[in-house]
């Protein structure tokens, strides 16, 4: 994983005046790997990104992408970004905003055309963006982050405000891109997408990276309570003795159980027979994860 | 700042122009008041003895003072808040983009606009004086100084739009600092500067301090540039007195070097500013 890093943060710290910023930040993405960066508002996503793109001064650390130490002309060439919700010059086209974008990247003209193709926008490449709807314009965003095949793309917010299928759409052309084998980074608030989508999940907490691991990695060592509930076939009063936990309703039953003890607790439950009718395990949620993390030592 | 890229960003910005109309209006603009006051000139010019291109470029060198750099601002206050507003500013500078190439890209675009508008707007007047008679080798050189002086004016209030484009932080402000930056230069500059004329009442002020600070402010300079092509438009335009007092060229070298300075500043103004 060394040897193909294509971003290499290393205690990177930018304060601003006062709260925000990000502090001591030590992260890395391989080729072709997705990492998700998860956060609140303001807990230093777009600082961070913004740091590793050379749009903000930092004030400590280091930063390599493929190889290139930050603000070279190399380090910059390797690098795209899909900035939060962009919207590209109303009065321009599809075809004529790319074009640009190739230009300036000094990559054939063809590059831009194809990839208008592949991004599903063939059909409204000359009209104007303003006539765009949402989903287009971000496809029209994802397009130049494909131009001259970077080596690492950032990407913030990529489907915020993207009705399911433009989201699901926008994801198939993430994951091509890591195929490809582009180290990409998606910042998001959308933490059911992220689970099926990405290799790795980092969480900032006030501009502090507090994990930093896949996803099955970091339910493990959080050690959420996986919760249970039965049904019994009449009054469920004997079950709420044996397991605690609280009473839905007259019939029902809910508890938690660890990792450790879970199935120690099913063999138990099982051994009951016919006096359990129906077992749902519910496992503790993305939601619950990211909490976890996102609020860890906070005094509240 | 390779010029590929310069020329790459110019050409978007053409466009852009060209497509919400602002060249059209520009130039409509600047031709329908030009036309105007060579028609309502018509009558006077046999009055005072001067052809009609005369009277008409005097008419239209007060209007170019106070429409070129309001064309300009209304073209340039959008050039930076705009795309910060839109993201894609943050965007483009990722790019192997300079904040100077990106300036100068726009810069390029506004003034091929400005000048296609400056060009067409008074040599429409041109065309008319002439076919009316009223115009002769004289007059129509003058002619080429207001369109020369008038480009150079507007090129510097483009500059001074990107400044204020480059402090503000949405386009509403950026719009609002363009009102004020031209009601100080073009309004109340005058204003301030006649008030102390007549509170001077012909001392030293007036005859050695006031002819620089006029020639200092781009708007004046033009005024003073235009008039000293002839005895004939210092008569028409009043302006002769303080552009005398004046070596040759300062009003030149005044035009001149503010939109160079105003992008330099711009240059600076941008740099601070993280998207």
């Amino acid at each position: 994983m060394t040897d193909n890093a294509v971003l290499n943060v290393s205690g990177l710290t930018r304060r601003f005046n006062g709260t925000g910023g990000i502090s001591d930040v030590t992260l890395r993405v391989a080729a072709g790997e997705r990492v998700a960066l998860l956060g609140h508002n303001g807990a230093g996503k777009s600082t961070l990104m913004k740091a590793v793109l050379g749009l903000l001064p930092v004030d400590r650390g280091s930063t390599s992408i493929a190889g290139h130490a930050l603000g070279s002309a190399e380090a910059r060439a390797a690098v795209a970004y899909l900035p939060e919700a962009v919207a590209f010059h109303p009065a321009l086209t599809g075809r004529e905003q790319l074009r640009l974008f190739a230009k300036l990247a000094q990559v054939p003209r063809k590059e831009a055309d194809d990839l208008l193709d592949r991004v599903g926008l063939a059909d409204a490449a000359d009209r104007r963006i303003g006539t765009y709807s949402k989903g287009m314009r971000q496809r029209l965003g994802m397009a130049q982050v494909f131009l001259g095949k970077p080596a690492l793309a950032l990407l913030d917010e990529p489907t915020s405000g993207l009705d399911p299928i433009a989201r699901h759409d926008l994801y198939a052309l993430i994951d091509a891109l890591a195929a490809e084998g582009t180290g990409v980074m998606i910042a998001s608030h959308a933490l059911t997408e992220i689970e099926a989508r990405t290799d790795r999940i980092a969480i900032l907490r006030q501009g502090q990276v507090v994990a930093d691991a896949p996803l099955s990695e970091l339910f493990a060592r959080a050690q959420l309570p996986i919760r249970i509930r039965l049904e019994a076939p009449g009054d469920a009063s004997a079950l709420f003795e044996r397991f605690g936990g609280h009473r839905i309703n007259g019939a029902r039953v809910e508890f938690s159980v660890t990792a450790d003890n879970k199935m120690a607790r099913l063999a138990e439950v099982t051994a009951l027979g016919t006096a359990v009718r129906d077992l749902e395990i519910i496992p503790p949620s993305l939601e619950t994860l990211y909490r976890h993390y996102s609020q860890q030592g906070e005094p509240s | 700042m390779s010029p590929g890229r310069v020329l790459a960003i110019a050409e978007t910005e053409f466009r852009i122009l060209r497509r919400n109309r602002w060249l059209f209006i520009a130039t409509a603009l600047l031709s329908v008041f030009a036309l105007a006051l060579t028609i309502s000139g018509a009558s006077t010019s046999g009055a005072l003895g001067v052809d009609l291109l005369t009277i008409s470029v005097a008419s239209m060198t007060t209007l170019a003072v106070y429409l070129v750099p309001l064309v300009a601002l209304l073209m340039s206050f959008e050039a930076i808040a705009g795309d910060a507003e839109r993201g894609s500013l943050a965007l483009l500078l990722t790019y192997p983009v300079s904040r100077g190439t990106l300036l100068l890209g726009k810069f390029v675009a506004h003034v091929a606009g400005l000048a296609i508008a400056v060009v067409i707007g008074f040599g429409l007047t041109g065309v008319v004086a002439f076919a009316m008679g009223g115009a002769g080798p004289e007059s129509g050189l003058a002619l080429l100084r207001l369109m020369a002086g008038s480009i150079l004016l507007g090129a510097a209030f483009l500059a001074f739009g990107y400044v204020v484009s480059g402090f503000s932080r949405s386009v509403a402000a950026a719009a609002g600092g363009a009102g004020f930056v031209w009601l100080i230069l073009v309004v109340l500059y005058d204003l301030v500067l006649l008030a102390m004329v007549i509170w001077d009442n012909g001392g030293a002020f007036s005859r050695q301090v006031f002819p620089w600070v006029l020639a200092a402010n781009p708007a004046d300079a033009l005024r003073l540039f235009s008039v000293t092509a002839s005895t004939e438009q210092a008569l028409a335009t009043g302006m002769g007195a303080a552009a005398n007092a004046l070596p040759q060229g300062v009003a030149l070298l005044s035009l001149l070097l503010w939109p160079v300075a105003g992008l330099m500043l711009a240059r600076l103004v941008f740099g601070r500013r993280v998207p």
